[in-house]
């Protein structure tokens, strides 16, 4: 048997999902016998079987993925609940598998999938989107690239009308539909992975979730999602202050962007002072760097509205 | 045995993994350690927390990176963005040498997150000599492939895993990090002798050692990363060593992390046996 051969053989058993026991399937999904895979490829010991020893490495993968997307989803865990999360993790992570290198990027498509697979979200399934488009958000902020910010009095003095400000690559904007930013704090604060809590204390926590969760009303909210000193910060943003972020973040140069956004927003014309106070405030966060000359490929920064 | 182009860096010493639960501890107490092994993937990313980390250790200590999804044995060629990242880290760090592992764990895009035992086939053993020339080209440092533990054997392995080491090592002219832990796991998961395989090792291509402990099951162990390092582990490594001569030796402890006292302590009792090696040097 060929490499490519033997590869293709044993990704495919690897990945396979496991029985509701977390243990390998005697017949895949597909029909296939993992029993006759496992005796094809690999050679049995006196303490384990071959099936045995495939079994090995299918559970290793399973625990691995989901631990490692659990590990980045706590909030779309906690609206979903523990096991319909679990549920659906298995199901996405089979329809889309790693691509990458890097365990990292495990969920970069959970927002797509989740969208095509309302039926996980259920009755919560805005909020549950939102969720996910937050955290992984929160995961492109804390490693994404960060160049030079420009200052205040970088700006000053400036063109508005020849001005373009791009904001930094590691940055997004979201649309929200639901208040998720401070549901996932709680979250956060509620899980200590180091702490060997005992079984009353994770039932009381999960308890809270739930009940957070149910109360949690619908509730339009804009969120920048950035990076100050290394850490990751969601800050609110009133409608047209996200209008004017996003028509930046979009190419349009700094007037084209007032004109825009502002005409756009229902709350009408803004005192100049209060626009001003919004620029020194993000160019003290670093929101913005220089605009680059456009190439193909460049990458934005996040925009992200909920349905 | 003198420092020769696959351990020019025999005055190493004893390193410890790099690992975030540790991160305050380095930053703040400085505390005496010969160098630090990074896991590459882990800083191949374009900023945040990990790289200002990298960038004090850095400040400070010497780095070497060690890999885990680079799956020389892949039948399929080594995906260019990966290879690209990690030039980008060499040059960062600065890293005299670059380890992965003889494994392979992706196939038509997918990859399982995993290292994957090998079929120790010619076959293989050209496939994955050509990836480890040119990832090395690429990279334009030294390369040395480590070999795993594993839990399973192939029907169509024409030869022992350590004849397979050998074969790749040769074809690709390339260092070997030799991990005694994972030697010693293979061998009880698959009944031979841990000596032989060390033995069997050509002794002046081991650039570097890694120890570690494990964990037993009822019908196998498993390489876990998560216990101190047992005696007939330790034998391993001094048997290593004393054919291998001084070479950099490094600790992993990936789960159930202890205090970073507690990992140094346990990495230094590699010193006993690197203090013979170096006896017999100087004699």
């Amino acid at each position: 048997m060929k490499l490519l051969t033997l590869q293709r053989k044993m990704v495919r058993a690897v990945m396979t999902p496991l029985t509701e026991s977390e243990r390998m399937r005697q017949v895949a999904p597909d029909g296939r016998s993992l029993r006759r895979v496992s005796s094809q490829i690999i050679k049995p010991n006196p303490r384990l079987a071959a099936f045995e020893r495939l079994e090995i490495y299918n559970r290793q993968y399973w625990f691995r993925v989901l631990s490692a997307l659990a590990e980045d989803f706590p909030g779309l865990e906690a609206v979903l609940g523990r096991r319909r999360f679990d549920a659906m993790a298995k199901a996405y992570l089979a329809d889309r598998p790693s691509q990458s290198f890097t365990l990292r990027n495990l969920g970069a498509r959970l927002v797509g999938w989740l969208e095509k697979h309302p039926a996980w979200g259920g009755s919560r399934q805005g909020l549950a989107l939102d969720m996910a488009r937050l955290e992984w958000m929160e995961i492109e902020a804390f490693d994404g690239k960060k160049e030079p910010a420009l200052e205040i009095g970088d700006l000053a003095g400036r063109n508005p009308s020849a001005l373009r400000l791009r904001l930094q690559p590691c940055m997004s904007l979201l649309a929200l539909g639901y208040p998720v930013d401070e549901l996932l704090l709680a979250v956060r604060k509620d899980v200590d992975p180091s702490a060997a809590a005992s079984n009353g204390v994770a039932e009381r926590k999960k308890r809270r979730h739930a009940t957070r969760v149910a109360q949690l009303k619908p509730t339009p909210i804009f969120l920048a999602v950035h990076r100050v000193d290394d850490e990751v910060y969601f800050r609110r943003l009133d409608r047209s202050q996200f209008a004017v972020l996003s028509a930046l973040a979009g190419g349009k140069s700094l007037s084209d962007a007032l004109t825009f956004a502002l005409d756009g927003t229902r709350g009408g014309f803004e005192p100049t002072t209060a626009i001003e106070e919004w620029f020194y405030n993000w160019a003290a966060l670093g929101w913005f760097c220089a605009a680059e000359k456009r190439s193909k490929g460049k990458r934005r920064p996040h925009l992200r509205s909920a349905e | 045995m003198p420092p020769n182009a696959y351990n020019n860096f025999t005055d190493y010493g004893i390193g410890i993994g790099l690992r975030a639960s540790h991160y305050d501890h380095i930053v703040s107490q400085k505390p005496v350690v010969d160098w630090f092994e990074i896991i590459s993937e882990n800083f191949m990313i374009d900023g945040g927390r990990p790289l200002r980390i990298l960038d004090q250790i850095l400040e400070q200590y010497k780095v070497v990176q060690h890999g885990v999804s680079m799956y020389f044995g892949s039948a399929q060629r080594a995906d260019r963005e990966h290879l690209r990242r990690l030039k980008t880290l060499t040059r960062r760090t600065n890293a005299p040498w670059l380890s992965d592992h003889l494994c392979w764990g992706s196939v038509d895009g997918r990859y399982t997150h995993d290292l994957l035992p090998m079929p120790y086939t010619f076959e293989a053993a050209r496939i994955t000599a050509r990836k480890i020339r040119e990832v090395r080209d690429f990279l334009e440092i030294p390369v040395a492939v480590e070999n795993v533990s594993s839990y399973a054997e192939f029907h169509v392995s024409e030869m022992t895993e350590w004849e397979f080491l050998n074969e790749v090592v040769e074809r690709a002219d390339c260092g070997i990090l030799l991990d005694v832990n994972n030697i010693y796991v293979s061998s009880q998961n698959h009944g031979f002798d841990p000596f032989t395989y060390v033995n069997s090792v050509p002794a002046e291509r081991v650039a570097q050692i890694h120890i570690a402990g494990h964990s037993k099951y009822r019908k196998y162990i498993l390489d876990t990363h998560d216990h101190p390092v047992i005696d007939p582990v330790w034998k391993l490594y001094a048997r290593a060593i004393e054919r291998a001569g001084l070479t950099a030796t490094l600790l992993e402890w990936d789960d159930n992390i202890p205090s970073f006292d507690e990992v140094r302590d346990e990495a230094l009792k590699a010193n006993r046996h690197l203090a013979t090696a170096s006896l017999a040097a100087s004699v």
